[in-house]
């Protein structure tokens, strides 16, 4: 019997936690099999967040450090300083990144550490149970703004890749999803090519990875699928937001 | 072996590089910042990685990757730097990171001053980050152990698997004084087959962590670490007695402080005082048996804790120790005011005068 | 034998390099040394001290209230640290920038005109040296050739020209000491 389909070698047999629907468990693998096709993985060195993928180190198959909330790309800066021909990772959601951690994204980008940050937006605080997260939308609720984020109390919405992608040291930023099949097919193009470029030292490289969480949301998986594209793409265009790169080949 | 001239923050620095630190993440604060200055010159030569964070936040958490990677990290700061780095701490304990950290301290709450304090006992012996942890906590009171102590620390630290803090003060990271660059004991160190540095080649991927989620889980964990404390206790616990053997009183002190105390005693053996030194080396592992047995000698009348502290710190590990069997007085100062030999001694006599 | 030595003055006067220079020159002698500065703000601007112990024996407190000798090379350091000197000691005041003189009668002064000299000799820099000499002529506690040697070593290279001025402005200072 041929085999059409296999578990990449990047996971553990680890079974996953993530709630049905969510969004996680597509990404990882991604990342796993970009990692497996470069020829990184036995070498790779990962660094997960505190909130929903804090169990990460359970599911990659390379080695990973465990960081405090916020914390991960100073870490991997630590790793990639002292290792600097592996490739070196860090996977944040919305509120480990954009909110607690924003100080040392910032800094990684604009030191131009050559890492690969996997950036999960799903628009809300998911471990800890629903709450406001920087980048919430307007009118989106969650369990600290129970009647809808308003841009008086909580300001707008924060555009992660958009913002990194000002600093010289960010070479690469894009934003995808993983709604469905062309979409999965792009942000693996994504995720392979940051990676790419972190191994030709060319600076640090950004994949913000637009993702459900139906648990949260209060949605069935379709409909946050549903609510992903119809909400959240017009806020977070999609595509490639900055290639030095491409300008410059 | 020729003595050299060396500032204490710039013997720190050289003293790491020569016990093969291979990168120092650090950020800038008086009364340290010739650490990281020296640093950015000198450790890139030696081959090493400098790196100034953005915060020592971030620090601390670079050397918390670059150590969970094998390296030998370091970082240093000073007393409002080292509250910011307690989260980090505590994490490198929980995950068994080795590490080495220095903390030259001034004077707080909050801002305080850039002047030389001991105000960081408790949160050096204690653990100033979450959870039950230690650090291993070295004091050195001149430059010449300071040099010893960093370069020995980073063998302690690869040992236990655990950080080890260097607690010295303004006055000594300022100071210049002759020291020697003497052959520090190395240790027998098992390989970092831990480390996440890649698997290349190996059958399981390592994980630098100290989430354990299941409670039976962390409950063993902090068991483990329980026992490796114990261990560290056993086998790593210093102090120094000077002239103790026929004391009335016995001048407790660390650090710059316990410095001072030793001009106190010429001053006061020359008046016909006998007054001795006890000097905690390792605040964490404390002395503590050390200091018992010597309150249960019959030529001691009493104890005068010196610290430059307002109400005393490492007062109260001198009174657990001897456990009120001789009375326990303090002569301290904060903001960085220094006791004074003058105070010393005044205090030695006063402290006699009341117990006889 | 123990010196117990405070040196002050505006910052970028030189009071702190007098200070490792006989640390220096100690050391070499095989003396005990320690040098502590103040350091902050002064350091900017203001006025900035050292603390100097010279001792035949281990260094315990680097740091004391009751010098054995003051040299003050700004007003404000002379009323700073005058009143705190050991009775019997001395007092070095760089006369071209103190106007004040020293009030007490049980120590005593010496009147270093460091800035004419050193502006005789040509360079203003090296008014540290003839401090130095004035200290090492009245307390003797170095050994003249010792400095001299240190200087030849200060300067090596293209600054090795130095030498000379900066051993006769030593040599000036030390003439001050009658």
């Amino acid at each position: 019997m041929a085999i059409v389909y296999q578990k990449s070698p990047g996971l553990t047999d680890a079974e996953l936690h993530y709630c049905p629907g969510c969004n996680h468990g597509i990404i990882h693998k991604l990342v796993a099999e970009s990692l497996v096709e470069l020829g990184l993985l036995d070498e790779a060195i990962g660094v997960c967040p505190v909130g929903c993928a804090v169990f990460a180190y359970n599911y990659f198959s390379c080695d990973m450090l465990e960081a405090a909330h916020g914390r991960a790309p100073a870490v991997a800066t630590g790793v990639k300083r002292t290792h600097p021909t592996q490739a070196v990772f860090t996977y944040q959601g919305d509120g480990d990144l954009a909110s607690i951690g924003m100080a040392e994204i910032v800094h990684a980008a604009m030191r131009g550490e050559k890492i690969t940050t996997i950036f999960i937006n799903n628009a809300i605080y998911g471990m800890t149970g629903g709450q406001m997260a920087p980048t919430t939308l307007i009118g989106q609720k969650a369990t600290t703004c129970q009647s809808g984020r308003t841009a008086e109390q909580a300001g707008m919405p924060i555009r992660m890749a958009e913002m990194l992608s000002t600093l010289d040291g960010c070479v690469y930023a894009e934003r995808v999803c993983v709604t469905d099949i062309p979409n999965i097919t792009k942000a693996k193009r994504a995720i392979k090519k940051a990676f790419e470029k972190q191994m030709n030292r060319e600076g640090f490289t950004f994949v913000e990875v637009l993702s459900t969480c139906p648990t949260n949301w209060g949605m069935t998986p379709l409909q946050a699928i549903d609510w992903l594209k119809t909400r959240m793409i017009p806020y977070y265009p999609l595509g490639v937001i900055k290639d030095t790169g491409a300008e410059v080949k | 072996m020729e003595k050299e001239l060396w500032k204490g923050n710039e013997a720190i620095a050289e003293a790491a590089i020569r016990a093969g630190c291979n990168c120092f993440f650090g950020y800038p604060i008086t009364p340290q910042s010739e650490v990281p200055e020296y640093m950015s010159v000198h450790l890139p030569q030696a081959g090493g990685v400098f790196v100034q964070s953005e915060s020592e936040i971030a620090a601390i958490n670079m050397v918390y990757g670059a150590a969970g990677a094998g390296m030998r990290a370091m970082t240093s700061s000073s007393s409002p730097g080292i509250s910011l780095k307690q989260e980090g701490i505590s994490y490198l304990a929980g995950a068994e990171v080795p590490c080495v950290i220095v903390n030259c301290m001034r004077g707080g709450p909050g801002l305080g001053t850039i002047q030389p304090s001991q105000g960081d006992y408790f949160q050096a012996t204690r653990g100033g980050g979450n959870g039950d942890y230690r650090t291993v906590v070295l004091a050195p009171s001149n430059v010449q152990e300071t040099v010893d102590f960093v370069q020995e620390a980073f063998d302690i630290a690869d040992q236990y698997r655990n950080p080890v803090m260097i607690v010295c003060d303004g006055l000594i990271g300022q100071m210049m004084e002759p020291i020697e660059w003497r052959p520090v004991p190395r240790r027998d160190l098992p390989p970092k087959d831990w480390a996440a540095s890649g698997r290349k080649g190996r059958d399981h991927h390592n994980v630098i962590n100290s989430l354990y989620m299941a409670p039976e889980d962390c409950d063993r964990h902090n068991q483990h670490l329980e026992e490796k404390y114990a261990a560290i206790a056993e086998n790593e616990t210093r102090w120094e007695e000077v002239d103790c053997r026929d004391a009335d009183v016995i001048i407790t002190a660390y650090g710059t402080p316990a410095r001072i105390a030793l001009t106190a005693l010429e001053t006061l053996q020359a008046e016909g005082v006998k007054a001795g030194l006890f000097r905690p080396i390792t605040l964490w592992p404390f002395p503590q048996e050390a200091l018992r047995r010597l309150a249960e000698r019959p030529n001691v009348k009493a104890f005068l804790d010196v610290e430059m502290s307002s109400s005393g710190q490492m007062l109260d590990d001198v009174r657990l120790a001897v456990e009120g069997r001789r009375p326990v007085r303090y002569l301290g100062h904060a903001g960085g005011v220094m006791p004074t030999v003058e105070e010393m001694t005044a205090s030695v006599k006063a402290v006699l005068k009341e117990v006889q | 034998m123990k010196k117990e030595l405070i040196i002050s003055g505006f910052g970028g006067q030189g009071g702190l390099a007098i200070g490792k220079n006989l640390v220096e020159a100690g050391m070499a002698e095989g003396l005990n040394v320690t040098w502590a500065p103040s350091y902050g703000p002064e350091m900017r601007g203001g006025t900035a001290n050292c603390s100097v112990v010279l001792s035949d024996k281990p260094v315990g407190s680097p740091v004391f209230a009751h010098p054995t000798e003051l040299i003050a090379l700004n007003g404000p350091s002379l009323h700073k640290f005058e009143a705190g000197v050991q009775p019997g000691g001395m007092v070095f005041v760089n006369s071209d920038v103190v106007t004040d003189t020293v009030s007490r009668g049980d120590v005593t002064a010496w009147y270093i005109p460091c800035n004419r000299i050193a502006e005789e000799l040509g360079n203003p820099k090296v008014s540290n040296m003839v401090m130095l000499g004035a200290y090492v002529a009245a307390t003797r506690i170095l050994k003249q050739e010792t400095i001299e040697e240190m200087i030849r070593e200060m300067f090596t290279g293209d600054k090795a020209r130095l030498v000379p001025l900066n051993i006769q402005a030593f040599h000036r200072g030390m003439a001050c000491i009658g």
